[in-house]
């Protein structure tokens, strides 16, 4: 039987779920309390940390992550127990990850798209003075979110929905 | 205990890491772990090495864990080794997929030690 996504579209994009995967998946890997921020986004820092898994499926899009070196490193560090000069390898690896597991958690808040939608294999990118532009999306949920003192953005960008 | 050999395969090196925390802290200490970012990597890894145990993410380069899976049994490589899946991929349809394939165990990412010391254990003392 033909399935659709668009019924539950309400719940594809309810806000409360990207929040919900993020607190589950840092209090779980990283043991500690995340919490969406209201305030501004992050001030740009020289090196920034972007993380994309794309969806595929019933749900085309991507899962975003994007933060400052320094809450990258110490999201690693957090991850690893290790300390971060730069951002390595290491640290490239774990942001990775982490927007992975977001991007699973927040598909599988909706039953008929965690069975339905595929994940890709993460892309991280790092430098200086880039942008990442996305055109006309059918929706986009875009948080910024804070532990102790680092902050980090989490776009989730929808291009389309069977 | 008497030492376990481990073998996790999973892309990601940080996540290896955090697999190998949670199985020391679930009381697998001592331990030998054996690491593959890939399941072709992990065959070869099998073709040198006995193992008690095998954890392995699906969503992988290459060689994805359902199709490790799928060699292993086929190459006839670890009979009776436990395999728990460890992934982000969580719905009924995976699960079964992987069931399939030949895993006994299955624990979802984010997890914590807890869980997988209560997947994981078992298997280990019943083999």
């Amino acid at each position: 039987m033909a399935q659709s996504l668009r019924k539950s579209l309400h719940l594809v994009s309810d806000p409360k779920n990207l929040d919900a995967s993020v607190e589950e998946v840092f209090r779980m890997m990283l043991g500690v309390d995340c919490r969406r921020d209201a305030g501004p986004a992050p001030a740009a820092e020289p090196e920034s940390v972007t993380a994309v898994v794309g969806f595929g499926g019933m749900l085309s899009g991507a899962c975003v992550f994007h933060s400052g070196g320094s809450a990258a490193r110490k999201i690693a560090g957090q991850m690893t127990g290790m300390e971060f000069a730069e951002v390595d390898e290491t640290v490239q690896d774990g942001i990775g990850e982490v927007c992975n597991m977001l991007a699973g958690a927040w598909k599988g808040k909706v039953p008929n798209l965690a069975a339905n939608c595929g994940l890709s294999i993460p892309t991280v990118i790092t430098g200086r003075d880039y942008n990442l532009h996305v055109q006309a999306p059918e929706f986009q949920l875009h948080h910024i979110y804070k532990f102790e003192d680092a902050s980090f953005e989490v776009t989730i960008i929808c291009d389309g929905v069977q | 205990m008497s030492e376990v050999r481990a073998l996790i395969v999973d892309d990601s090196s940080v996540m290896r890491k955090i697999v190998e925390r949670s199985l020391r802290q679930a009381g697998l200490d001592p331990m030998a772990v054996f690491e593959a970012g890939n399941g072709a990597e992990g065959l070869d890894q099998l073709k040198a090495q006995q193992v008690d145990l095998i954890l392995s993410d699906i969503n992988m380069p290459l060689m994805d864990g359902l199709e490790f899976l799928r060699q292993l049994r086929a190459q006839k490589l670890a009979p009776g080794v436990p395999v728990v899946m460890i992934t982000t991929e969580s719905s009924e349809e995976h699960v079964k997929e992987a069931i399939l394939a030949g895993a006994q165990g299955y624990i979802r990412k984010p997890f914590t030690a807890e869980q997988v010391k209560e997947r994981v254990l078992p298997l280990i003392h019943a083999a």
